[in-house]
């Protein structure tokens, strides 16, 4: 039988210092072609989880397997097969072209010259395709709007072509239609090209609807569950100070607290 | 295409300056007898003949290797550190040789350890630079192995340059007028003054850092999109930095030993090249800025020489003159430099 899980880890520990961990006891089964949020308040480390898992920080302690090995026995090179990223900030050179840009996900495959084959084209063609960026193919990066820009920066990672795809906050910087759009998106991706997608969002609302899965950090814990699950469970109630915004279970969305403030 | 066609008329434009160049001097020499001594035809002229193949042939062939040497530097640096303000100094690599010299000069008169025939040698300035820009190079490569940050390194190379100054200006202070001046000379710059024998190690040093440079484009590409982006496309982070810093530090490291310091020629020149190739794309970028580094250096050169008179102005000047104005107007034009 085929396994299904992609990534897997049991008791895992992150944070930047083995004395302080940000989060313990991660226990994570994230399966093939699904599309899972990591969601919790600022600063819970949802940012620390994606690097953990991205190999960008080591793992403090505990077990890592990715398609069933241990992460740790995985070459630099290997793992660029197996993971692509979607980074927020990221101090890149503005001056690629929209195009160059897509093109350096096939770096791990193509020669010393860095040639893009044939083959390379098609894969980068299709990418540009799924994001639906054709028109802007020649612009440089500097010339786009956030929107774009992330767009561009998943067809890179489509382009890099790995079974899964980290992405940090995806949707920051947008506004709510193109928030929706790139979620929409994502979800795509996974239903037609059976890649796993783990992304860190704010976007809980849009989250609970179109996620297979959600991993909820939240005091230190880590939880990881189907949106029914979580609402079934209640885990979403104390989420938030309870003083502004409310969870409100009817409409399985965070909406501004009706009560009088005392 | 369109990349070719910019690197072949850099090329034609290379072929006409260094002709230029060649043919422009405080003794005037016709044209034709320029090709002529070229190609290997005697001239009646015998020292004609001896101008060009022994003054100012070998000065041609430095100006190209400093000019395309340098701009080779500050483009890898200016993708390394992701910072459009990046070139060859920034690493404290000419600091580092500038300090050898000074120690050399100015250093050796005041403990006066050394005999003046060796203080005075070429070689000796050699030397020192080279020593000097090698343990720079050693001690930015401890710290980055300790530092991660890119940003962390920039600032550890520009207070390498300051406390350079510093001790330079110290060692100025208690030196003899004569000494001083020769440390200012040498401070100058200077392209010609080089033998057959020098030209050619020079050549041969900055060939060897080229070819490092060579290996490392493919992952300069994927460092375009930061270290963690490169990293997970299998890019070998520290291994391509380690190779970088030793090639840029072996061209500059040569460069400065024989030429002494040359300013803006590696912060400027990719800046030009990526107005003309409007791409990021090393394997266009690398040789574009060799012929174009070339080029302006020749160009630079030329005008030093003050056509038509008998001065020679220091090369560092003339590139710092041209150099700064460009930058300045890269900015005002862009509004932000991209690298």
């Amino acid at each position: 039988m085929e396994n299904l899980t992609l990534i897997e880890t049991n008791q895992l520990s992150i944070g930047y210092s083995p004395t302080q961990p940000i989060a313990k006891d991660i226990s994570l089964q994230i399966e093939k072609a699904s599309l899972v949020a990591i969601i919790g308040v600022n600063g819970s480390g949802k940012s620390t989880l994606l690097k953990s898992l991205s190999g960008i920080l080591p793992i403090l302690q505990g077990d890592f397997f990715l398609n069933g090995k241990a992460f740790k026995d995985f070459t630099n090179t290997e793992l660029a097969g197996l993971i692509s990223l979607v980074l927020t900030k990221q101090h890149f050179s503005k001056n690629l072209s929209v195009v160059e840009f897509i093109s350096l996900g096939r770096h791990p495959y193509t020669n010393w010259l860095g040639m893009t084959s044939r083959a390379d084209k098609i894969i980068i063609a299709k990418a540009i395709k799924q994001v639906g960026v054709e028109h802007l193919k020649t612009k440089k990066c500097d010339e786009l709007s956030d929107g774009q820009l992330q767009k561009v920066m998943i067809a890179r990672a489509l382009a890099q072509n790995t079974p899964a795809i980290l992405m940090d906050e995806p949707t920051s910087h947008l506004d709510m239609y193109h928030k929706a759009q790139v979620l929409h998106l994502l979800k795509n991706i996974t239903q037609e090209t059976q890649k796993t997608i783990v992304f860190a969002t704010h976007e809980i609302n849009l989250a609970l609807q179109l996620c297979d899965q959600i991993i909820l950090i939240h005091d230190e814990k880590v939880i990881q569950q189907s949106p029914d699950e979580l609402v079934e469970n209640k885990a979403l109630l104390n989420l938030f100070p309870k003083d502004l915004i409310v969870f409100d279970e009817s409409s399985r969305s965070f909406r501004i607290s009706t009560k009088k403030q005392t | 295409m369109k990349n070719q066609f910019y690197i072949f008329i850099l090329i034609l434009v290379l072929l006409l300056v260094s002709l230029l160049n060649l043919s422009l001097g405080s003794v005037h020499i016709q044209f034709s007898e320029v090709i002529s001594i070229l190609m290997g035809n005697a001239s009646e002229n015998s020292s004609s003949e001896y101008i060009i193949i022994d003054f100012r042939l070998p000065k041609t062939i430095t100006a190209i290797v400093v000019g395309a040497g340098l701009s080779v530097c500050g483009l890898l640096m200016q993708t390394l550190f992701r910072n459009p303000l990046a070139g060859p100094y920034v690493l404290g690599l000419s600091s580092g040789a500038s300090l050898g010299v000074a120690l050399l000069i100015l250093g050796g008169s005041i403990f006066s350890g050394l005999t003046a025939s060796f203080l005075f040698s070429k070689w000796a300035i050699v030397f020192a630079a080279s020593m000097g820009s090698v343990l720079v190079m050693m001690a930015v490569m401890a710290t980055a192995l300790r530092i991660k940050d890119s940003m962390a390194l920039l600032i550890i190379g520009l207070m390498f340059a300051s406390l350079t100054s510093a001790v330079v200006s110290i060692l100025a202070y208690f030196s003899p007028a004569s000494n001083l001046q020769q440390y200012i000379f040498w401070s100058f710059g200077s392209l010609g003054n080089l033998s057959w024998n020098e030209v050619g190690i020079l050549s041969l040093v900055c060939f060897f850092g080229l070819l490092l440079s060579v290996y490392c484009l493919k992952n300069m590409n994927a460092l375009l999109l930061g270290e963690n982006y490169a990293r997970s496309l299998g890019v070998p982070i520290q291994k391509n930095r380690n190779l970088v810093i030793v090639a840029t530090g072996l061209i500059a490291g040569a460069i400065t030993a024989f030429a002494g310091p040359i300013a803006f020629i590696g912060l400027a020149v990719p800046h030009l090249i990526r107005q003309v190739v409007k791409t990021s794309n090393h394997f266009v970028l690398f040789p574009a800025v060799i012929f174009g580094g070339a080029i302006i250096m020749l160009l630079c050169d030329s005008i030093s020489q003050l056509p038509g008179s008998d001065f020679t102005l220091p090369i560092n000047a003339v590139t710092s003159i041209f150099g700064a104005p460009i930058v300045i107007w890269l900015l005002l034009q862009k509004k932000k430099m991209l690298f």
